[in-house]
């Protein structure tokens, strides 16, 4: 667990040691989906940022309405403080309309941006939104090599993706591991493996990952007297929201988390051709609010998830401002009720500093299961 | 009810227009003919070529939120979990939808809905959403199409963050345009009308002329055109672009702004009344909509050019799927900068602008994340000095007309300080 804590600790000596190790540097990932394998592939450390959870807001105050989403606000404010000057690139996706307007607000001293769209006409028009997303990701290809002065072949994408999936196997066997072993694992822990995952070469990750779940199986199945439960939204971060998870007894069983589960969740498809393999990887993803699909999923999948994991409730974590999550939250809460999940919603702000209102919610829920 | 255009005023034949399209849609369903909710800026050409009644609840947030009041629409979303900082469009919708379903359940009326004076719209049989103005519309019809169990025809529009509009794009929109068709041929039991879609491009293009005309008489100085006027036009390029009741009423308005115009008649009367040229950026306030236009008069300002009634100004060669595609992909709020700001310029220097008002839309945040960018753009650009104020397009909460009147005169005092 130290290890994964260290890295988060400290992000810039993460990309130090990288850059050393090889001679390579570092490769900005905006949220929430972006085909990292290809930056792997040139042989860059993809590096996510999701701006900072406990980040005071005073530099770029006046950049954002008031009512833009704590993401986006703390990602203006970190680029302002230069967080992100030793960047050689970023890369934005861009699926909501405050990341559209986040990406043309770019203007990080230098570091260059590459945009992308991600196509959202998944299921009537299948094969054009795939050539689509091909297409994007080619042109973020070529785009990276030519500012980064690499060539990224072909076996070179592909064994990148080997390695994605790998990492994404393993990450949700430990994401099993930690509804078993619940007593253990601590929600605040399981979030930092997750974490830990945007700041680590990938391979680096799963060996890491591999070790912990070694070191779990070998400990006796705990007794657990708390609750099971699911985490659905974009993130639990500020990490407080876990720690009063923590308190009231509750594990993390599963997750629907952007920042977590959903990047592990699909498998990047065998193909041939490693680009079309991404394309198709989006095609097929869902359960998602940034993932259009009319027929809305998600409640299902939750559901569903929750029953395999023994979790007693869903928690929607629902940060402030997010149109996407907020749009899905009614059909969620109605599907819910129908199939008598008990379910809370809890609106998490990074930028809050006062959790007592959350806390007190969390705990009469508790109190309630 | 027959009208006589060439004896009637441009607002008579809007309003005669505006009723007769109500009627239809009214009727539609006794008549035997499907009824659409449609995002709107989708193409309405597909819908028009197969007979179809299309419903349009961007129009409905606008009418509603000027006229008789949508506060109970709005409680009834709130009511499902839709609530404020969401689209007020998409809420008032949803609100709108939840009343009708109760119509459809109880046979009556619910009082917000004979408020809001649309009681006789039908609930759609599907629902067709474009997102080339923001993502929010296809959340908001996603929903629409779960909670009436309907189906949805999407026409994904991805954001331009390069322009011009690149190929891969243009054959992404090519191949749904025939996906579309099919799915429109499922919803609607029968083969697609190719003549009349192609007769519906043709109509469309006639209608975008003569909106295009009516837009560019705000730019002459002194104008006959008081750009409120365009958002209030906007009803009828939204509603009828297919049909040439569309192109009747905005040659109609044209033609009777020119006599003005040569007549010496201007916008506020006398030309010198004009004191100030201003571009309006952003949705219009519609529920203060006659307050902010009599503040701008006070003011002697005028409302000059205006971003939003402009992305309308869909102009493609008939019959070219590439060219279809590409107009519908150009709406400035669908491309990243500076093509963005770059129009915002071009509004500014063809009207002629002294100043710009911004309006901070609190529940459209792509129409408002990026002014302040625009604004300092425009600035180094040409110097034109600009304000914001805040507001909403459909939620009377937001805006106050304090702070929008002193805004407007801290501009004019700008803009004085300037033309000295
Ligand atoms: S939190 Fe929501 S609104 Fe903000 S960037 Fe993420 S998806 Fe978009
Ligand atoms: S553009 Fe703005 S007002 Fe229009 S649907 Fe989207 S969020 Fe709503």
């Amino acid at each position: 667990m130290n290890d994964f804590k260290q890295c988060i600790a400290s992000p810039a000596r993460t990309i130090l040691r990288y850059r050393e190790r090889t001679g390579k540097g570092v490769v900005g990932v905006m949220p929430v989906y972006c085909p990292e394998e290809i930056i792997h592939a040139a042989g860059f450390l993809p590096l996510g940022i999701w701006g900072s959870p406990n980040i005071s807001i005073t530099k770029t105050r006046a950049a954002w309405p008031s009512f833009v989403c704590s993401v986006a606000q703390s990602i203006t404010e970190l680029e302002a403080l230069g967080a992100y000057r030793d960047l050689d690139a970023v890369v934005f996706s861009v699926p909501c309309d405050t990341l559209k307007c986040l990406s043309q607000k770019w203007d990080s001293s230098g570091v260059p941006a590459i945009v992308f769209t991600h196509p959202q006409n998944r299921r009537d028009s299948e094969q054009a939104a795939c050539a689509f997303a091909r297409e994007e990701y080619r042109i973020v290809k070529e785009k990276l090599e030519a500012l980064l002065r690499v060539s990224i072949s072909t076996d070179a994408l592909k064994a990148s993706i080997r390695i994605y999936n790998e990492n994404r196997a393993a990450c949700r066997a430990f994401s099993d591991a930690c509804a078993q072993y619940a007593g253990l694992i601590k929600p605040s822990w399981r979030h930092t493996v997750f974490r830990a995952r945007w700041f680590m070469e990938k391979s680096a990750h799963t060996a890491l990952v591999n070790e912990l779940m070694e070191a779990v199986r070998a400990e006796p199945l705990p007794d657990f007297q708390g609750r099971k439960i699911l985490v659905s939204g974009i993130m639990t971060e500020p990490e407080e929201v876990l720690h009063i998870l923590e308190e009231n007894g509750f594990a993390i069983a599963a997750d629907d988390l952007a920042q977590e589960s959903r990047q592990i969740r699909e498998d990047v498809p065998d193909d041939a051709d490693p680009l079309l393999a991404l394309a198709r990887q989006w095609i097929r993803f869902d359960g998602c609010p940034l993932a259009f699909n009319e027929r809305k999923p998600r409640a299902r999948m939750l559901i569903d998830t929750a029953k395999k994991y023994g979790a007693d409730a869903v928690i929607v974590c629902m940060p402030k401002h997010c149109d996407p999550e907020a749009f899905d939250y009614p059909i969620l809460l109605r599907e819910f009720r129908a199939e008598g999940m008990k379910s809370l919603c809890v609106e998490t702000d990074p930028g809050t500093t006062s959790f007592e209102q959350i806390g007190t919610r969390i705990q009469t829920f508790a109190e309630l299961l | 009810m027959k009208i006589n255009v060439g004896e009637s005023s441009a607002e008579e034949v809007l309003d005669y227009y505006l009723h007769q399209i109500e009627e239809e849609a009214g009727s539609a369903h006794k008549e035997g003919r499907l009824v659409c909710w449609s995002a709107a800026l989708a193409p309405a050409e597909f819908c028009e070529a197969m007979d179809v009644s299309v419903v349009y609840p961007e129009i409905h947030a606008a009418v509603f939120a000027s006229g008789k009041g949508n506060t109970g629409l709005l409680e009834a979303a709130a009511r499902k979990g839709y609530g404020r900082g969401l689209c007020s469009c998409a809420r008032n919708s949803i609100g709108f939808m939840e009343m009708l379903k109760q119509r459809t359940a109880f046979g009556s009326a619910p009082e917000a809905l004979q408020e809001s004076g649309a009681a006789r719209v039908s609930l759609p049989d599907f629902v067709f959403v474009c997102n080339n103005i923001c993502d929010a519309v296809l959340k908001w019809y996603e929903a629409l199409a779960r909670e009436l169990a309907i189906p949805c025809i999407i026409l994904d529009v991805p954001y331009n963050h390069t322009m011009p509009v690149s190929r891969h794009n243009k054959e992404y929109l090519a191949a749904q345009f025939l996906d579309v068709v099919k799915k429109l041929e499922r919803i609607c039991k029968k083969p697609f009308d190719y003549e009349k879609f192609y007769q519906a491009q043709v109509q469309t293009q006639r209608t975008v002329y003569q909106w295009k005309r009516v837009a560019a008489l705000a730019f002459r100085k002194p104008s006959p055109l008081n750009g409120f006027d365009l958002f209030k036009y906007m009803e009828i390029v939204v509603m009828c672009r297919p049909k040439m009741a569309g192109e009747i009423v905005l040659r109609k308005f044209a033609d009777e702004l020119e006599a003005d115009a040569a007549g010496g008649r201007f916008a506020y009367g006398e030309a010198g009344e004009e004191k100030y040229r201003v571009t309006w950026e952003g949705n219009a306030v519609w529920p203060f909509f006659n307050l902010t236009g009599r503040t701008f008069k006070e003011t002697g300002s005028l409302l000059a050019g205006a971003g939003v009634p402009g992305m309308w100004n869909i102009t493609y060669i008939p019959g070219d799927l590439a060219s279809m595609a590409e107009a519908y992909s150009s709406i400035y709020l669908n491309c990243g900068a500076p093509y963005r700001y770059e129009e915002l310029c071009r509004i500014v220097e063809s009207s002629q602008s002294e100043g710009i008002v911004f309006h901070i839309d609190h529940s459209c945040k792509i129409a408002s994340f990026l002014h302040r960018e625009g604004a300092e753009y425009v600035q180094d650009r040409n110097g034109v000095p600009f304000t914001y104020f805040d507001g909403d397009q459909a939620d009377p909460e937001v805006f106050t007309g304090a702070q929008f009147e002193n805004r407007l005169r801290e501009l004019t005092e700008k803009m004085e300080i300037r033309k000295s």
